[in-house]
């Protein structure tokens, strides 16, 4: 009986304000904010309120759909002056009648500003700044106070400044406001920080960009809630020059809107129409927001002087010509097709003197449209990389010519690249997916790659790096540990006085520990770089000889100024004691009926599995993330901006996986084993193996929770021995990488980096694929307490069913060591080859380890930090010395 | 899903009509207001019809049972003026939470006895949640419009003594009613959130909204659409108006938000417009007609009376919904 309607953002001052797909952009008037009007600022400080409620009716009767209230200001008393105003606003119905916005960065200031009007108001904002806790405490009130809410995409990290964490901190506060909150999604309206272009600065290029880019994801992929922004800051650097300005903030929000920003705060006095318009400047705008081409701010300064004040006629663009010839290879080259690429280069080869004009010619003419394509989003990672099949290619093609060219002339044939960087994946790491796909892009980009490969020592890279006389050391790491090694290898670069830049990437390298522990042991730069397209443009600032050095200057004071805010921050946290963090661990009443005795115990061993069982429970979304196109499968494939090529790499992957899967390419081996165990001494667990005793020691949350909330660790799953309740648990290994290193090297002899990186990204898929396939198996049969479980790929990638398998080296369980008591009790390496580095990475790299827990109150948790008590017990219970403790839990350390 | 909601969806409710009114046919004096526990009272108590709760329980239960007995389904408690800050008037705050714990247990105890003996038609109480006699939003002072008389902080523990009581007493639904100021209401709702939260239990919550004249404005200004946004933010059971118009003026309004609003709809108007002698003079018949009109267009889920209202009333109209299918809801997906 009941009908559905769309869930839409609804405010109200007096009257109503609904916001709809069909609605216009929203405009929040500006004036009224002591940050923003230097006149509303002055009328407050002298109390003349009267006059200061003329700028709030004047922005209504201009057309303002919202007033945003703004008080924040050293020398007023801001919720004084908050409740103050409010007061006198909602007394003029013509001021009243809309929605207002409390803006403070203050939370009381807001308490106060709710407290005093009835209509639904917007809270301008809360973020995860202050962390989790904080954010939901103010959320929960917020909603009491009936008020949507601005959500800054600012985490305890820090503010985010690319694509990527606009999406994972916009999508981290959407869940807990959602989920956990239960805050109305279309009362929710994300700030995806406008930050200003043009600047002249390297990685402010895509700072409009990376907004308009995140507003699309995020209105795709977080139903029902608003995008918003101050949109004068995109324009900051043109400031003084009104019609760039206007144009500016025009082009800017035509983009924006179009992507799903609905509202924001714009001064309508400084907004252009969009149509209106010159040709030329708009060209210029464009490219600038849009980040279209290089030279973009160069030439958006240039043309500036010209429209200073007023916009005026200017001379027309002359246009780009080109052969016939340097069109079809730079056709190849963008589309990534080799087919012609042979002939069209010896056409080329024979148009020239000497073969290596080709290179410099033709070839990288057509290599630099991908990196302007590529740089402005117009591109993606899979065709940046597929150029660069064609591009080694082509170079292949030529080397004979200039080998024999050499010979005949001694000088003048040696190719300029445009740097030498050395790039490794450090000691005890196997993984190596992210940092090749680093290396093509660079290489595409005319630098020369020296790759070291995998598990590389740093006396290896400390030794190349000289012998090869690089410009710039790249490090690679994806498990913990190679964080420390990462530390390690910085600390030699300072005592042999190296003074090459040194970059960081890696899934679990951060901004954060790179400022924190990196940054301070090397005097000269260290940069975090995470994706490829950031990489070519750091890599290119470093190595700019004019601009270099005051790039790194300000590498090294934004690091600086990070770690000190970080550090700051992180000092706040409240922790317990690990006795008291004991006492309020999670007390599950174990009963007899609530364990399930396995029908199978002891060890299992698949050493030949027919992978193709495996094909339909894989989670492809990672996948798609390996190649920086986001967004959920399948949905991405029909994605309006990276569809069409999510599509494309989506096919390429299913050929291979046939190939892969028709003539066994790979093989999957599994082993597994379930076994009476019972929580002992507070957080070991005690397992009974064939009669032999093993341990497995746990990890406590220390951090000071809510009340009620518990401080977990994984023994808290297992019932406790003097329960008298026999309790089980079990733990596994799977692997799906056997052959794959072979297959890519075969690809790269090709020069076909493109596939090497696909089997490697296809071998992982299938490991956690085959980690989900048998942990189904475990549940439904083998240990058998989900016997009637039914649930499809997209239920199990939730992680719908009863039961977790955590991973030693992840965050319910940091310490990797426990790898080894795995390794011992189900004997991993004799029965099914996997091996761990001396790091515990396992090896070959596409495998996946773990525990099984069965009970229904088991859940993933995060440990997050622990306190030097815990590390000494730890370091007790498993009979290491403190240090070595130290060690291998240095990320999830507290300071103390 | 509450009970009340489950039947919800089945047929139209009806609320009972004026406690007020009903009060006054007993003419009772100012001895019989202060009954022998109030007897050396300080000041003036005829008049204040909430203490009546606590002198004359046996009349309340009467008006209950009348109004069960013409047919409504829900009885409101005596509790319109419980709060600290409207019996400031009488002195009376120490007692706020006697009176509306006692007026919950006597509107319960009539509705058990009722609901026992047909227990096919259940019958509820709602614990009465008036708006206080002062703004959070105005200024009662002319020449300085910032300023005001009550803080919300203020309302709020006021309100979550009486909520508080009016659930200790057995009250089964929340009325938040007769809002005239949208952020009075606010304050109302979320002293119930927090009571809600430290006793984790669900209560269904109405809210009624008062429009004051022909402007089709409440009081403190909102459209009625805009009073609706102002006051979904958190569950609630219904929403919808009283008081203050007949029930012919309420319909235009009753439409602005029965198409919009994603919960059940309610009206009790007055019992038409007061004549020149302050006397609400519609007979049942007439307020009938009217309503039919709402039931015809669909417009409410809860209908009942208020000023002016009496069992006569109560039972015209109880006679009538059951020929008549509830509003049907439209929820956002």
């Amino acid at each position: 009986m009941k009908e559905r309607k769309p869930k839409y953002l609804q405010l109200s001052g007096l009257e109503p304000l609904v916001i709809t797909p069909d609605s216009n952009f929203i405009n929040v008037g500006e004036r009224t904010n002591v940050a923003g009007s230097r006149k509303f600022l002055r009328l407050i400080k002298e109390g003349e309120y009267a006059e200061a409620l003329e700028i709030a009716r004047h922005q209504v009767e201009g057309g303002a759909q919202i007033i945003d209230i703004n008080m924040d200001d050293g020398l007023i008393d801001g919720k004084a002056a908050m409740v103050r105003f409010l007061n006198l606003v909602v007394a003029e119905p013509d001021i009243a009648r809309v929605p207002i916005m409390i803006d403070s960065s203050k939370w009381e200031i807001i308490e106060a500003g709710l407290q005093v009007v009835q209509g639904k108001c917007v809270v301008n904002s809360i973020s995860l700044k202050e962390g989790e806790e904080e954010f939901v405490h103010q959320a929960t009130l917020i909603r009491r106070y009936g008020a949507a809410v601005i959500v800054m995409a600012f985490d305890e990290v820090g503010q985010a400044d690319n694509l990527e964490r606009r999406i994972e901190i916009a999508e981290r506060s959407y869940r807990i406001l959602v989920d956990q909150v239960k805050f109305p999604p279309e009362d929710i309206i994300f700030d995806l920080n406008i930050f200003p272009v043009a600047t002249g600065m390297e990685e402010h290029k895509r700072n409009a960009l990376d907004f308009i880019e995140g507003t699309k994801w995020v209105r795709e992929n977080l139903p029902h809630c608003s995008v918003s922004g101050g949109v004068s800051n995109v324009s900051f650097s043109f400031r003084g020059n009104t019609a760039v300005r206007e144009a500016m903030h025009s082009v800017f929000l035509y983009h924006a809107i179009k992507a799903g920003m609905n509202m924001g705060i714009v001064n309508p006095t400084l907004l252009e129409v969009y149509d209106d318009i010159s040709k030329d400047l708009l060209e210029h705008v464009e490219d600038v927001i849009l980040n279209r081409r290089d030279d973009a701010t160069e030439r958006l300064l240039e043309f500036a002087e010209t429209v200073q004040g007023k916009v005026r006629e200017s001379k027309v663009d002359l246009s780009w010509r080109t052969t016939a010839l340097q069109e079809r290879i730079t056709r190849a080259l963008v589309k990534g097709i080799d087919q012609f690429i042979v002939e069209d280069v010896e056409e080329a080869r024979q148009s020239v003197s000497r073969p290596l004009e080709v290179i410099e010619g033709h070839l990288m003419t057509g290599m630099n449209v991908v990196g302007d394509l590529f740089g402005s989003g117009k591109m993606f990672l899979p065709q940046v990389v597929k150029s660069a099949r064609v591009m080694k290619k082509a170079v292949a093609y030529l080397e004979p010519y200039i080998e024999e060219e050499k010979k005949n002339n001694a000088e003048g044939a040696v190719s300029q690249a445009a740097g030498k960087i050395l790039m490794a994946t450090v000691k005890g790491d196997v993984h190596d997916i992210g940092k090749n796909i680093v290396s093509v892009v660079l290489a595409c980009n005319n630098y020369e790659i020296v790759d070291l490969g995998v598990m590389v020592p740093p006396e290896k890279i400390i030794q190349k790096a000289v012998e090869e006389r690089v410009d710039i050391i790249g490090l690679s790491g994806l498990i913990t540990p190679s964080l420390d090694e990462m530390v390690f290898l910085a600390k030699e670069m300072e005592r042999q006085h190296f003074q090459l830049p040194l970059l960081i990437g890696g899934a679990t390298t951060s901004k954060a520990h790179t400022a924190v522990k990196i940054d301070p042991v090397y005097s000269h730069s260290v940069v975090h770089v995470n994706d490829a397209s950031r990489a070519v443009t750091v890599v290119g600032d470093l190595l700019q000889k004019d601009t270099g050095v005051t790039y790194k200057a300000g590498i090294k004071s934004d690091y600086e100024s990070f770690r000190e805010k970080f550090l700051a921050r992180t000092k706040q946290k409240e922790y317990l004691t690990l006795s008291q963090a004991r006492a309020n661990k999670l007390k599950i009443d174990f009963q007899q009926q609530d364990i399930f005795t396995p029908n199978y115990l002891g060890i299992k061993v698949w050493e030949e599995f027919d992978l193709g069982l495996l094909e339909k429970f894989i989670d492809w979304t990672p996948f798609f993330r390996s190649w920086d196109l986001h967004g959920k499968y399948p949905d991405i494939l029909k994605d309006t901006v990276v569809g069409e090529q999510a599509t494309e790499l989506f096919e390429d992957a299913q050929k291979m996986l046939r190939n892969v899967l028709d003539q066994k390419l790979l093989a999957g081996k599994a082993i597994f084993g379930i076994f009476p165990a019972n929580q002992v001494n507070e957080d070991d667990i005690e397992l009974n193996a064939d009669g032999d005793e093993y341990t497995f020691r746990t990890l406590r949350q220390q951090s000071k929770k809510r009340e009620g909330v518990a401080n977990i660790a994984l023994a808290d799953f297992i019932a406790p021995k003097q329960s008298g309740v026999q309790d089980y648990m079990g733990c596994f290994c799977v692997s799906t990488g056997f052959g794959t290193k072979e297959l890519a090297e075969a690809f790269e002899k090709d020069n076909d980096d493109y596939s090497a990186i696909m089997i490697k990204a296809l071998a992982d898929r299938l490991a956690e694929a085959f980690a989900e396939y048998l942990h189904r198996e475990v549940r439904t049969k083998y240990w058998g307490y989900a016997a009637k479980e039914s649930l499809d790929n997209q239920a199990l990638i939730a992680e719908k069913y009863r039961g977790i398998r955590p991973a030693p080296g992840y965050p319910a369980c940091p310490d990797h060591l426990e790898k080894l008591t795995i390794w011992e009790i189900l004997q991993v390496q004799e029965s099914i080859g996997v091996k761990l580095t001396e790091s515990l990475a396992m090896w070959p790299a596409a495998s996946v380890s773990g525990y099984y827990f069965a009970h229904p109150q088991a859940r993933y948790f995060g440990l997050g930090k622990i306190k030097p008590d815990q590390v000494e017990d730890f370091a007790r219970r498993k009979d290491i010395a403190v240090e070595e403790a130290q060690k291998w839990l240095a990320p999830n350390l507290a300071d103390s | 899903m509450s009970q009340i909601e489950q039947i919800l969806k089945e047929r139209i409710l009806v609320l009972d009509g004026a406690m007020g009114t009903m009060l006054q046919r007993y003419n009772f004096t100012e001895e019989d207001f202060r009954g022998s526990r109030f007897k050396d009272w300080p000041q003036s108590l005829k008049g204040n019809n909430d203490l009546l709760s606590l002198t004359q329980p046996k009349a309340l239960a009467e008006v209950h049972t009348k109004y069960f007995e013409a047919g409504a389904d829900i009885a409101e408690t005596n509790t319109f003026s419980g709060t600290t800050i409207a019996m400031a008037d009488y002195g009376m705050e120490e007692l706020v939470y006697e009176m509306n714990y006692e007026s919950a247990k006597i509107a319960k105890a009539v509705a058990n006895k009722f609901t026992l003996s047909n227990p096919e038609k259940p019958r509820f109480v709602a614990g009465s949640i008036g708006p206080t006699n002062k703004t959070a939003s105005l200024s009662p002072d002319v020449n300085d419009p910032g300023f005001r008389a009550i803080s919300f902080d203020e309302l709020r523990e006021a309100y979550k003594q009486q909520v508080e009581a009016l659930l200790d007493g057995g009250a089964d639904i929340l009325l938040v009613e007769t809002v005239f100021d949208t952020l009075n209401a606010k304050a109302a709702l979320f002293a119930i959130e927090e009571v809600k939260e430290v006793r984790d239990l669900k209560v269904p919550v109405m809210v009624s909204g008062t429009i004051t004249d022909a402007s089709g404005r409440t009081l403190s200004g909102q459209t009625p659409e805009a009073f609706l946004i102002s006051i979904t933010h958190l569950p609630i059971l219904s929403v919808g108006f009283n008081c203050a118009l007949g029930a012919k003026q309420l319909t235009p309004h009753l439409e602005a938000i029965a198409t919009k609003a994603d919960f059940f709809t309610s009206a009790h108007p007055n019992a038409g417009l007061p004549n020149a002698f302050g006397e609400y003079d519609e007979t049942p018949e007439e307020m009938a007609a009217q309503i039919k009109e709402y039931l015809e267009k669909g417009l409410v889920n809860i209908v009942g009376g208020c000023c002016g209202t009496t069992p006569e009333h109560i039972k015209a109209i109880a006679d009538l919904v059951g020929n008549y299918q509830p509003r049907k809801i439209v929820i956002p997906v």
